[in-house]
């Protein structure tokens, strides 16, 4: 083991981003865009570094919360500031703090207007995202949860698409719906407890099955819109559409993830019998999400929508892998959501790149783009296999645990669920084929310019992330295992 | 009593805040015109400062306990300093914010600081009132120098008929808080609040006249607090007023309206709780609907946030009607600790909204219309970045206090078992976060109309920009605000024993 904790982490994984967000707020306008850029990228970089600690030093061998910061926070409610990070949060930090590099690093030439705002709400809401990740504290959770809306509204208002003021209200309003009920939910849970809002009281609570069921309502409502679930994922297609770039990129690589992570931290262990009641209902929502929003992925005429569409299927795989309550489900969900983030960001990037030279995100303006861009053809591959679960890449480890854990399940949902093998092939490579291969479709894909150093950098370290996780991805899963077989026997406990 | 404290010592503040403002009025008589306005303008901010530090001594000597004077028509509790140290705040942050804006509309004469002062006398003497008609004098002082304050530009047709409608009603519901506190008089045979409460406790008081005056009571209160249905005069007002009186009947006198509410129901008629819970709970509901619900068709800035404080002061009241449970008194510090707290952060956004409000208009201009907001990130970053976290705050969302504010009243309701009530509450919010986020739209995501430059004097630069800050402080640090509004209402009288 490497020396055990010598600084408070996690406080520096959420602080150091919100700091340096809120110092390149203060450079102000664009003339002084330069330094408003570096230092952004100075802010993220330092945000990534402290967050190497928290894999180095990750104790594998117990399920309990490491890193732990406790201090009083707001006493009349017993309100704690209380950090932690399991087996379960870990990764997501990492990733969160990651993908924050590559976003800022992708905004460096193309947003001309506003830079220091824009350079801010990313780095803002980074540390709000790794404070939602580590918060052990209900109220504190959700101070962070929320918060996270108020930078991605006007990262989607302010440097989104034509209709971008319609997609920033539906995301923020959709959003903000189901967060007041889980709030509501919160309150009770506190009152319930006794008074507490640490989330690990809340897994010992006692609840009647009628309370749980309710309860289980409630923070369904919050983590459903979050995930997004079939029937509300309606507001992630405009989202994605018009949100910039690296809008789209944290949306589908880490927002959301707290869907996902919000049904492992609280809706199955504080619970767990609704859970087990519920989950007919909950795998029926994932299939409809895999196998309905896969066909209706297949139509789509503008790539970014289709990633959208595709992510909205992927996560199904998430929360199918949640509700069928054993090891290779739950673990498969998790390594789906990481690889997720990593594949999702990337293929939006590619898009982001070839809109940035184009102008347009529909399929049939392009064509033969291989002929002019055999580099990031390259890179587009990767990701666009990565997508489909070709073995070797990410995207391969976290489909084929789950399936696992539904064939053990019912081989009847692991049936269906597999079929997003071939939906998956069919959307992407088809999108690929249709948009890379062929004669160059017109007089623009003619004139492009490959990947320049930069963009080789952000989809370099991409595809590295890709292929380690597809490679080696004991890398990952041995982090996750103590603290999932904990959940899972939790949940078997039940409350009744 | 304390007999060994000055007998005035409660009152020191009221006193030197009436001698003062007789001394503005009379400076302003014979100090030559162009020094005249800057003069009032030192001596107001004065008689607010010396009246914070009379506050303060008379806690200090106290050491919170309830004192009592003019026969103990008069207290001076916890709750009284506190609420009462925010309303010179609260005040001052106007004299600031309009100092500007009354200037260029010729309107920045003695008379505005003596009317406002006298109307702060007013809801000094709501606040610390023990008695009826202590407390229905401080009313009417207060209201009358509102009723002035709103047409004191004289010439505008709009301001004139918007004080006509104020004062109408106003006089209306006067009436019929004037006839419940007769009815209590004649069932309780007196007016002095605590008293009143003893004997009702006593079970000395005629049930049915009891509440046959609750009935007119709340009937007078809810007018004075603006929550449906008797919520008619405040858009008119509100928009038919000049923007720096909108602002100083959008702030300060809700804390005010809280004490009396506060004074009322909870000293004096604690125990006919389930009966005006229920009557508030009926109130409340229609607030946040009504109040929301119409916001949203609202293109007038000022109207639209006088439709938001409709169902602000309706969420308020959700902390005041969850106080006694099944006749069990436990947790009621909780609930009206939520709903003072909830008072007192409403009445900081309430500030910082319409002081941008005020700052953004000019001479000849009035910054009415939310489309006069477009763009105002390109114009001044920062007056935006101030009114994004007001309007975050009074939609309620995280790390801003109008979230703890939802939170501590939410939790008060959970608290007395109605659930359903709280998921109301939060889908009425859900709409309202619609309209405020509106003008962070048009604040962000357009294009200006108008590149006139925002100008301001360095003291309102200052005051405007804490006021912001302030509303994302608390929101981050909640902790000490919420623990001395507990203490505050731990020291009011029944709950205190």
């Amino acid at each position: 083991m490497t020396e055990p904790l010598t600084a408070p982490w996690l406080s520096l994984a959420i602080w150091i981003p919100i700091l340096a967000g809120l110092v390149v707020m203060a450079t102000g306008r664009d003339e002084n865009a330069r330094i408003a850029r570096v230092l952004a990228l100075v802010g993220a970089v330092a945000g990534f570094a402290v967050t190497i600690p928290l894999y180095t030093g990750f104790d594998l061998a117990t399920s309990k919360m490491q890193f732990v910061e406790l201090k009083p926070w707001i006493e009349r409610f017993n309100i704690h500031y209380h950090l932690g990070v399991d087996g379960i949060s870990v990764l997501f930090i990492l990733l969160n703090s990651f993908i924050t590099v590559l976003v800022v690093i992708a905004g460096w030439e193309v947003i001309q207007s506003r830079v220091s705002q824009y350079m801010a709400a990313f780095l803002i809401m980074s540390g709000l995202l790794n404070g939602s990740f580590s918060a052990l504290d209900g109220a504190l959770f959700y101070v962070f949860f929320e918060a996270t809306l108020i930078p991605m509204y006007l990262i989607i208002g302010i440097w989104g698409g034509p209709n971008r003021v319609y997609a920033a209200l539906k995301f923020f309003l959709y959003t903000l719906l189901g967060s007041l009920l889980m709030l509501v939910g919160f309150i009770y849970l506190y009152n319930q407890s006794g008074g507490s809002f640490a989330i690990l009281d809340w897994h010992a609570v006692p609840l009647s099955r009628t309370a749980q069921i309710l309860l289980f309502i409630g923070l369904f409502a919050a983590f459903s819109v979050k995930v997004p679930m079939w029937p509300v994922h309606t507001w992630l297609p405009d989202a994605h559409v018009e949100a910039p770039t690296g809008g789209s990129a944290v949306l589908a690589a880490i927002l959301l993830k707290l869907g996902g992570y919000g049904f492992i931290r609280f809706s199955l262990p504080i619970l767990p019998d609704a859970a087990a009641a519920l989950a007919g209902f909950m795998i029926a929502l994932s299939l409809v999400a895999i196998v309905y929003i896969a066909l209706v992925t297949l139509v789509q005429a503008d790539m970014k929508k289709l990633i959208a569409y595709s992510s909205i299927s992927h996560m199904g795989f998430v929360t199918l892998g949640l509700f069928i309550f054993n090891a290779y489900g739950v673990e498969g969900a998790l390594v789906q959501m990481i690889s997720h983030g990593f594949v999702s960001a990337a293929l939006f990037l590619c898009v982001g790149v070839m809109y940035d030279r184009m102008h347009s995100r529909l399929i049939s303006d392009y064509g033969g783009v291989v002929n002019t861009m055999p580099k990031f053809a390259a890179f587009m591959m990767l990701f666009a296999l990565a997508n489909c679960g070709l073995p070797a890449t990410s995207g391969f480890v976290g489909e084929f645990m789950v399936i696992m854990g539904a064939m053990q399940f019912n081989v009847w949902i692991a049936a269906l669920a597999a079929t997003i093998l071939v939906f998956g092939a069919a959307y992407t490579l088809w999108m690929y084929k249709r948009v890379i291969y062929g004669a160059v479709a017109n007089a623009h894909v003619g004139e492009l310019e490959d990947i320049n150093a930069r963009e080789f950098l952000v989809l370099g370290l991409l595809a590295i992330a890709v292929l380690a996780l597809g490679v080696y991805p004991k890398a990952f899963t041995e982090v996750m295992h103590a603290s999932v077989n904990d959940l899972l026997k939790h949940v078997a406990a039940g409350k009744l | 009593m304390n007999t060994d404290l000055p007998l005035l010592l409660p009152a020191y503040p009221e006193i030197w805040l009436a001698a003062m403002a007789c001394l503005v009025l009379v400076v302003d008589l014979f100090v030559p015109e162009r020094r005249r306005t800057g003069i009032a303008y030192a001596l107001s901010l004065l008689a607010l400062g010396g009246c914070a530090f009379l506050t303060i001594g008379a806690t200090q000597a106290t050491g919170g306990r309830s004192a009592y004077t003019f026969g103990d028509m008069f207290v001076a509790d916890l709750m009284a300093d506190v609420l009462k140290l925010l309303t010179y705040l609260s005040v001052a942050l106007c004299f600031v914010y309009s100092r500007r804006y009354l200037a260029d509309r010729g309107m920045l004469r003695g008379e505005y600081f003596v009317l406002a002062l006298f109307a702060m006398l007013g809801m000094m003497v709501m606040i610390s009132a023990n008695h009826l008609l202590v407390l229905y004098l401080g009313l009417e002082l207060m209201s009358l120098c509102l009723y002035t304050l709103v047409a004191l530009n004289r010439d505008s047709a709009v301001s004139t008929e918007a004080a006509m409608k104020y004062f109408v009603l106003g006089a209306l519901a006067s009436g019929l808080l004037l006839y419940g506190m007769s009815m209590l008089y004649g069932a309780t045979a007196t007016l002095n609040i605590e008293q009143m409460a003893q004997l009702i406790a006593a079970g000395k008081a005629n049930q049915a006249v009891l509440v046959f005056g609750l009935v007119f009571v709340v009937a007078g209160l809810s007018f004075k607090l603006g929550v449906v249905p008797f919520h008619m005069w405040i858009p008119d007002v509100y928009d038919g007023a000049p923007n720096a009186m909108t602002l100083f009947i959008g702030t300060a006198p809700k804390l005010a309206a809280f004490a009396m509410a506060m004074r009322l129901l909870v000293n004096g008629l604690l125990d006919l709780a389930v009966d005006w819970q229920q009557m508030l709970g009926i109130l409340a509901v229609l607030s946040l609907a009504l109040g929301n619900l119409a916001a949203i068709a609202q293109s007038n800035i000022k109207r639209m946030l006088a439709y938001s404080t409709i169902a602000h002061m309706g969420f308020m009241l959700l902390g005041l009607l969850a106080g006694v449970v099944g006749g069990n008194r436990l947790s009621a510090p909780d609930a009206y600790s939520a709903a003072m707290f909830y008072s007192v952060v409403y009445v900081l956004m309430s500030l910082g909204a319409f002081g941008v409000v005020v700052l953004m208009s000019r001479a000849g201009f009035e910054a009415d219309n939310i489309v006069d907001y477009k763009g105002l990130n390109q114009r001044s970053p920062w007056y935006a970045l101030m009114m994004l976290l007001v309007m975050f705050s009074l939609a309620g969302v995280p790390p801003t206090v109008g979230f703890y504010a939802k939170l501590v009243v939410l939790d008060a309701v959970i608290k007395a078992g109605q659930i359903w009530l709280a998921v109301f509450a939060v889908i009425m919010s859900l709409i309202g976060a619609f309209y405020y986020l509106r003008v962070v739209k048009v604040m962000y995501f357009d294009e200006p109309q108008s590149t006139a430059p925002i100008e301001s004097g360095l003291d309102m630069r200052v005051a405007l920009s804490a006021n912001g800050l302030a509303v994302l402080a608390l929101g981050i640090l909640p902790g000490p605000l919420l623990t001395l509004c507990l203490a505050a209402i731990r020291t009011v009288y029944p709950l205190g024993q």
